[in-house]
């Protein structure tokens, strides 16, 4: 046992020094708090969409099952997943029909195990961070995780044997890899800003260096599109599109085969909520405090990071939903120039732009602090300007109802007035 | 085939994108508190129209018997011919119906078989709670019929076309 404690030692210099048998019961009981909250709150966002998507809908939700609230209908939910048949489509190639849902569901289970999620614990066996695994690599392991998941989803579509399944998993890939990238360059800001890839890293940087949201909005605003994108939550749920895919790739499945879908969608979800809050809302910062990155810590700190850390993440997840009722899908085509011609550009011109600037301020010799974060944010504000104000003007997005050029529109009204349908028609 | 499209020529600021997005949003929250319009079925019910036609009901004398006469008028009218319909006559000479019954399934609902009735005997109601747990238990018979308790239709009156 002290060996490995000794090897993980040597391995990350950042884990506390505690000893051997300390560290790993601290990590068992965090696994077992982390993974119970995770579940408990998957559970419970099912009910949240139901309950915000009425209230938008001005109606209800869901109240009768454990009193007025619906506190129960995720239980209720859960039993008539369990108690439902399986079925198998006879042209389905069963190994695989099985395993897509645990490939959907094991990466979104996995990574929010890197995510801090509060102020280090001191006891009188060391400092405990409040995280699962305090990763060196942390968040390169939630990229890589994370697009594991689109094998489920893909091999879901495929192994069902249905072409609406099919085309379903397909889309999911192509969306996914569209934005995964754009997703991992709008992130390359914030490391450059923190110096590293740790995620506890990130939010001592922000701790003292403002939050990232105020100096780095344009990488917000991606990685937030991009994990819009990579969740398949709308507007971009065109993988699961019903009126057009049925339900795209989980058409066949059936009882908890099926619910593992959804549930991994709504950890992915939380872990995407966590992350933004990570990379851009200070993490478990506390809002208005100065230095509470560093010690004396204590529990009741710990205790308040953990709430504010909850709720930043609950506002993002409310965020989702909300999002959810407000915009109509995309269509296939403007999904991919959103992706391809307008995020990763934009992402690669943020990057350029940011380093040239963390360069120059380096090279200026301005140490990291009020005066870098206010030069920071002073770019950042001009950069909002010119992409939310002039950017935005019908380029982002193609609708059908962009300003054509004059010579586009006389081609089409002159192509118009010619069709017999259109015939007598003034316009 | 070539359709005829109507291209529309928007002024530049109605395809900003973000804006849009964030007006949307705007309203969305607004109707995350606005007054709920869901009745709750069972415990609240919309009230039904005076001229709601639903499952029949036969209406009875003082004695407690049937109105029917068995004048043949109803099943004659019928037009999903979902009446059944028995005359018989006692020993004063007074027709009664023997058999009556309704098939629900059957009936369209039209209500002819109340404006026809001469003795105002069958009516059709203003209910609509109407399960039972076999195809049988739709078909009412004189008994069901006489037994129902809930109001009955309003027919609509030439001399009051709105019911005041």
């Amino acid at each position: 046992m002290m060996h490995i404690a000794a090897l993980l030692q040597v391995a990350d210099p950042q884990l506390p020094s505690t000893g051997a048998g300390a560290f790993i019961i601290f990590t068992l009981i965090k696994m077992i708090i982390v993974f119970t909250v995770y579940m408990v709150g998957a559970a419970l966002l099912t009910l949240a969409e139901r309950k915000v998507s009425a209230w938008i809908q001005n109606r209800h939700g869901p109240n009768r099952v454990g009193g007025r609230g619906g506190w129960l209908q995720p239980a209720a939910d859960g039993v008539k997943n369990f108690m439902k048949e399986e079925t198998y489509p006879a042209a389905a190639y069963k190994p695989i029909f099985i395993l897509a849902p645990i490939l959907a569901f094991i990466p979104a289970l996995t990574t929010v195990a890197v995510i801090p999620f509060g102020a280090p614990l001191p006891t009188r066996w060391g400092l405990i961070p409040m995280i699962v695994a305090d990763l060196p690599v942390g968040f390169l392991f939630i990229l890589a995780i994370s697009s594991l998941g689109v094998y489920g989803i893909v091999l879901a579509g495929w192994s069902s044997n249905n072409k609406y399944a099919l085309l379903g998993g397909l889309r999911s890939s192509a969306q996914m890899i569209s934005y995964e990238i754009s997703m991992g360059m709008s992130t390359i800001p914030v490391l450059l800003l923190a110096g590293n890839v740790t995620l506890n890293t990130i939010v001592n940087q922000q701790a003292y260096g403002g939050w990232n949201v105020v100096n780095l909005t344009i990488a917000f605003f991606i990685f937030l599109v991009a994990a819009f994108a990579e969740t398949n939550r709308l507007p971009f749920d065109l993988p699961e599109a019903e009126s057009e895919l049925i339900a795209g790739y989980h058409t066949e499945y059936s009882a908890m085969k099926f619910s593992l879908f959804p549930i991994s969608e709504y950890c992915n979800m939380i872990t995407a909520s966590a992350l933004m809050v990570t990379l851009f809302f200070g993490g478990w910062d506390v809002p208005f405090t100065g230095r509470d990155n560093v010690g004396p810590f204590s529990g009741w700190l710990t205790l308040l990071s953990i709430v504010i850390f909850l709720a930043k993440t609950l506002f993002f997840l409310f965020f989702y939903i909300w999002i959810r009722w407000t915009l109509p899908r995309f269509r296939y085509d403007q999904l991919m120039s959103l992706g391809w011609r307008f995020m990763l550009p934009l992402a690669l011109s943020y990057i350029v732009i940011i380093a040239a600037v963390i360069l120059a301020l380096d090279s200026a010799g301005i140490r990291r602090g009020a005066m870098y974060s206010s030069i920071l944010g002073a770019v950042n504000m001009v950069l909002v300007v010119l992409v939310f104000a002039i950017l935005d003007r019908g380029r982002i997005i193609s609708p059908s109802y962009a300003r054509s050029r004059a010579d586009q529109l006389a081609r089409l009204k002159s192509a118009a007035s010619r069709s017999p349908l259109s015939a007598g028609a003034t316009d | 085939m070539p359709i005829g499209v109507k291209v529309l020529d928007r002024p530049i600021e109605d395809v900003s994108y973000i804006r849009a997005t964030i007006k949307g949003m705007g309203l969305t929250f607004k109707h995350l508190f606005a007054d709920k319009v869901t009745v709750q079925y069972p415990e609240q019910k919309w009230g039904l129209s005076p001229r709601w036609r639903g499952t029949h009901r036969m209406l009875t004398t003082e004695t407690g018997k049937a109105k029917c006469v068995a004048c043949g008028l109803c099943p004659t009218v019928c037009p999903a011919n979902c009446i059944k319909l028995i005359p018989g006559e006692d020993e004063n000479g007074n027709r009664y119906p023997l058999v009556f019954e309704i098939d629900e399934f059957r009936c369209i609902f039209c209500g002819y078989c109340q404006e026809v009735c001469p003795e105002e005997a069958i009516h059709v109601g203003r209910h609509y709670e109407n399960s039972e747990y076999s195809r049988a238990g739709f078909v009412y018979d004189l008994e069901r019929l006489t037994s129902q308790t809930h109001p009955v239709c309003e027919m609509w009156d030439p001399e009051d076309p709105r019911g005041e």
